[in-house]
């Protein structure tokens, strides 16, 4: 890790320099009429090497799946192939216009039907759109998904939606966005929806659930066709988060369960980088009843020529074009890549590499839930006195790793959510055991360790109460 | 198995310490009748038949480096200086997650706090966020931003010569709220605001390509007690003025263009900007200065207060995931350009489109209809222009963008986007084309 400071690319910046010499006009100059014209422009002015040494050094200040252990809960931090990236980056795809039509882009309609069907096929569902970029934005899409198709129904009162107290914080937030309430049902002692609680919540005003499978504790979660039965007895709908499908393809496949409609994040399961926020894409999936009002427009097959259409009933654009098209090249690559057998596989070994961290951590990290998990799992963090969940992060930094993710579940006390994924090996899964251990000692005898780490970064915990207070969002001169 | 470090001696190992005998016996809490279904898919594949099998699709489509190529409508040809995408793969970049533990993620912390500082001096704005999606959902945001500032105000204004997808995007994100959205023709200084309307939008340019000054727009959507919602091209800013000096409230932008392939159309960049005033209630990842105990200047997501991982159904949106790794390139792209290059490729788009103007106006049955315009530019046609796309696109001329293919009644309109990219004896060619496909 680079732990000198790099100057910011203002500081960086002389009068004169440019990163990149452009060809001369070729063309009469054409005077920008003086009520238009832009004044100062204060950006910063480096040359090219001055340029490429800055992001370098940027970059070296980064912890990364290809530099470290990544075991961050909830987000599937598994090795992304080089090989998707050379598949993605192809000249084809990037000097491709979305508005070439479709007699001229027919290779990258055929492969986003080909995708939609092997996803289809993974989740056991009937259709798919490819459109939301990320998984909050396919959250979005199917609960718009859900209130279009009651309101066709005549069912125009049905606006709330149920959300387990241990989902993520976008399924709320989503249900807000498309103008729905929201209520939360609690879990129940084995981490599962509390099944009474559940019963009661299902009046008429219910226009579906969202469920998170397996849950957030890491946790399947045992009642599904049960669930899905009530809520659609109670004339709701059900939605499945798919953030955590890593444990489930050639496993499970939702759509088979009862789900109406699902997301699945291509930026988790299906390996395509995470790239420091983004870019993800959270495709959606739905069974018959929500297939028609899937976002499009969609790829079809009219004999042997790919087209873009709309779905019939279709809530309409979630984004302009057609999704996050370089990301779901990397998405088809991989599933290639992969093909039935190691699609099983990967979720095969992605439960058995947790279930052996959980085995190896709970003798030194209480777990609330005690049953198998599948690809990831909760310890907490109050292992000694005075010490948080907060003080091992950072002390697993010091020793190498990143830290899993913290303080969620919000239902965890001292939450510590660690998912390895299948990409792991079992000497790599041991090395992180082994640090896991020596910070449990060291909470006991020299709680310093833990409260002053990390020591080994450019900085150290930084004050984000003050950040907060009066933000500097901007290079200020 | 491809990707899977583990042996059959460390499974073994690893389930004989969970006390499993076989991997099958993890998943029990699965119903058993819907345990390991058949999946209806082929064999895996190695690499070199995966990337034989992607390439043979990537040949199937009309590729923009190798023809005359005019068509913009929302996506842009541009010219990616070889360090943009060098320096965005690195894999230190490429595979890190959100920078919630700061300590390990200063290098895309201080890339994004940069991008925030460029964009908002490009915008002439005092906040920029992380990004959106793209541009369009950034503007559907924006929107939802400015009607929750108020929602007894129900009237939203949008121009009429909005590009038609973003308009079906904020379409989409409103299905649910009482709002009206209505359009109006032309200047945003037309728009008839009142006392009811949330905010007023105005496109700079407008999808056909016109400019309009926006001050007199910004004073009255002001007086109304609306906010004013501008729409832009970051390239534009460059050289004209932007839209904070002229009184917006908000910006949003496509920032493909600034660093990033086409892509059949995405991951692009959503850009967004706001006044101080709005800091608080701009959606998305923000990031800010921050110190640590021994006084060290680092960077910090900050401001999370706004966001759905804190505030859940009461958060300001639900982004979660953006778009990080488009706004590097656009990040390290402007870095790169710096001020002098962004101003020369944007000097260039314009200088270039209004000579393709100069001459596809001589062209007979011709005529260029935008009165001020930047890269892209309405040209009104003597046959319909879907006919002149057929026509030429397979001659390795892609002569613009057939309007008719958003709006049916427009068969005779053709926009015509010309970049850096394009040289004086392609835009010749076009011109000569034009008239030879009008015959």
């Amino acid at each position: 890790m680079n732990l000198r400071p790099e100057p910011l690319v203002y500081e960086l910046s002389s009068a004169g320099r440019t990163g990149c010499a452009l060809p001369s006009c070729d063309v009469p100059e054409y005077e920008i009429p003086a009520a238009l014209a832009r004044g100062k422009l204060a950006l910063p002015e480096l040359d090219e090497l001055t340029v490429v040494r800055h992001f370098t050094r940027l970059s070296q200040k980064n912890y990364s799946i290809d530099t470290e252990f990544y075991p961050l809960g909830s987000c599937t931090m598994k090795y992304n192939p080089k090989a998707n990236e050379t598949a993605a980056n192809l000249p084809g795809w990037r000097n491709l216009h979305p508005l070439a039509g479709a007699e001229h882009s027919q290779g990258a309609i055929e492969l986003v039907y080909r995708l939609q069907k092997s996803l289809a096929e993974i989740g056991g569902f009937s259709a798919v759109s490819l459109q939301p970029a990320a998984g909050a934005h396919g959250e979005l899409s199917g609960v718009f998904m859900i209130r279009a198709r009651q309101l066709a129904k005549g069912q125009g009162r049905r606006v709330k939606m149920l959300i387990p107290d241990s989902a993520h914080g976008t399924n709320p937030a989503s249900c807000s966005m498309a103008g729905m309430t929201t209520q939360t049902i609690p879990s129940n002692a084995e981490g599962g929806i509390d099944m009474d609680a559940l019963k009661a919540a299902l009046d008429d005003t219910v226009a579906g659930i969202m469920i998170t499978n397996p849950n957030t504790l890491g946790l399947f979660e045992r009642n599904i066709e049960e669930i899905a039965r009530l809520v659609h007895k109670a004339g709701g709908l059900v939605y499945g988060d798919g953030a955590n499908m890593n444990a489930l393809t050639g496993v499970f496949k939702p759509g088979q369960a009862g789900i109406d409609v699902m997301h699945f994040n291509l930026h988790k399961t299906f390996s395509t980088p995470h790239g420091g926020g983004g870019p993800g894409a959270g495709m959606v999936a739905a069974g018959p009843e929500l297939a028609p009002y899937l976002p499009g427009p969609v790829a079809v097959k009219k004999e042997s020529r790919f087209a873009m259409e709309m779905p019939e009933h279709s809530i309409g654009r979630m984004k302009a074009f057609y999704g996050n098209f370089g990301v779901l090249v990397r998405a088809y690559a991989y599933i290639l890549t992969l093909g039935r057998d190691g699609l099983r596989s990967l979720a095969e070994n992605a439960v058995l590499n947790a279930n052996y961290l959980k085995v190896k951590l709970e003798g030194a990290y209480k777990v609330k839930y005690p049953r198998a998990c599948m690809h990831e799992f909760v310890a907490m963090g109050d292992i000694a006195p005075g010490v948080h969940t907060l003080d091992i992060a950072k002390r697993l930094i010091d020793l190498g790793f990143h830290p899993p993710t913290i303080y969620f579940p919000l239902i965890v006390p001292e939450a510590l959510m660690i998912e390895p994924t299948e990409t792991e090996s079992k000497a790599t899964l041991d090395a992180f055991i082994e640090a896991m251990l020596e910070i449990a000692r060291e909470a006991a005898e020299k709680p310093e360790l833990l409260h002053d780490a990390p020591s080994i970064t450019p900085v150290g915990r930084l004050d984000e109460v003050a950040a907060a207070r009066s933000p500097v969002l901007c290079y200020r001169g | 198995m491809p990707y899977i470090a583990n042996t059959h001696a460390d499974r073994e190992a690893m389930l004989a310490a969970i006390g499993k005998k076989k991997v099958e016996e993890l998943f029990e809490d699965i119903p058993e009748s819907r345990r390991f279904p058949s999946l209806d898919m082929p064999k895996g594949l190695s690499e070199l038949e995966v990337l034989r099998e992607v390439e043979a699709l990537s040949e199937k489509n009309m590729r923009a480096d190798r023809t005359a190529w005019f068509l913009g409508a929302g996506a842009y040809n541009h010219f990616i200086p070889s360090l943009v995408p060098a320096l965005a793969s690195r894999g230190e970049f490429l595979t890190a997650y959100t920078p919630y533990q700061p300590e390990v993620s200063q290098g895309t912390l201080q890339a994004i706090f940069e991008y925030q500082s460029m964009a908002a001096t490009l915008f002439g704005m005092a906040v920029v966020n992380a990004s959106h999606y793209d541009g369009a959902t950034a503007l559907a945001e924006a929107v939802l931003m400015a009607w929750r500032a108020d929602e007894t105000r129900s009237r939203i204004l949008v121009p009429e010569d909005l590009h038609p997808e973003y308009l079906e995007v904020l379409t989409t994100y409103f299905e649910s709220f009482p709002v009206k959205v209505e359009r109006y023709k032309g200047d945003p200084a037309a728009a008839a605001s009142d006392a009811s309307t949330a905010c007023v939008v105005a496109s700079y340019p407008t999808f056909s390509g016109e400019i309009y000054p926006l001050s007199a727009a910004a004073e009255k959507a002001h007086a109304a007690g609306a906010l004013f919602i501008v729409h832009t091209d970051p390239l534009l800013c460059a050289i004209l003025k932007s839209p904070g000096e002229q009184g917006a409230d908000i910006v949003t932008a496509e920032g493909q263009c600034l660093g990033n392939s086409m892509n059949f159309g995405g991951p692009y960049l959503g850009m967004m900007g706001a006044t101080t005033k709005l800091m608080r209630k701009i959606p998305g990842r923000i990031v800010g200065e921050a110190k640590d105990h021994e006084g060290r200047k680092g960077y910090v997501l900050t401001l999370t207060a706004r966001e759905q991982h804190i505030r859940r159904e009461k958060a300001i949106s639900n982004i979660c995931s953006n778009q990080g790794l488009v706004m590097l390139q656009s990040c390290i792209y402007m870095a790169a350009m710096g001020a002098q290059g962004m101003k020369t490729v944007a000097t260039l788009c314009r200088n270039k489109a209004h000579f393709a103007a100069s001459l596809i106006n001589k062209v007979p049955g011709f005529k260029v209809a935008t009165r001020e315009f930047f890269k892209e530019f309405t040209v009104l046609t003597p046959v319909p222009a879907e006919e002149i796309y057929a026509k030429l696109s397979g001659r390795g001329v892609v002569p613009g963008f057939p309007m008719s293919r958003y709006d049916a009644s427009r068969t005779h309109e053709l926009l015509v986007c010309v970049t850096e990219m394009n040289t004086r004896n392609q835009i010749e060619l076009l011109a000569s084309s034009l008239e030879e496909a009008s015959k």
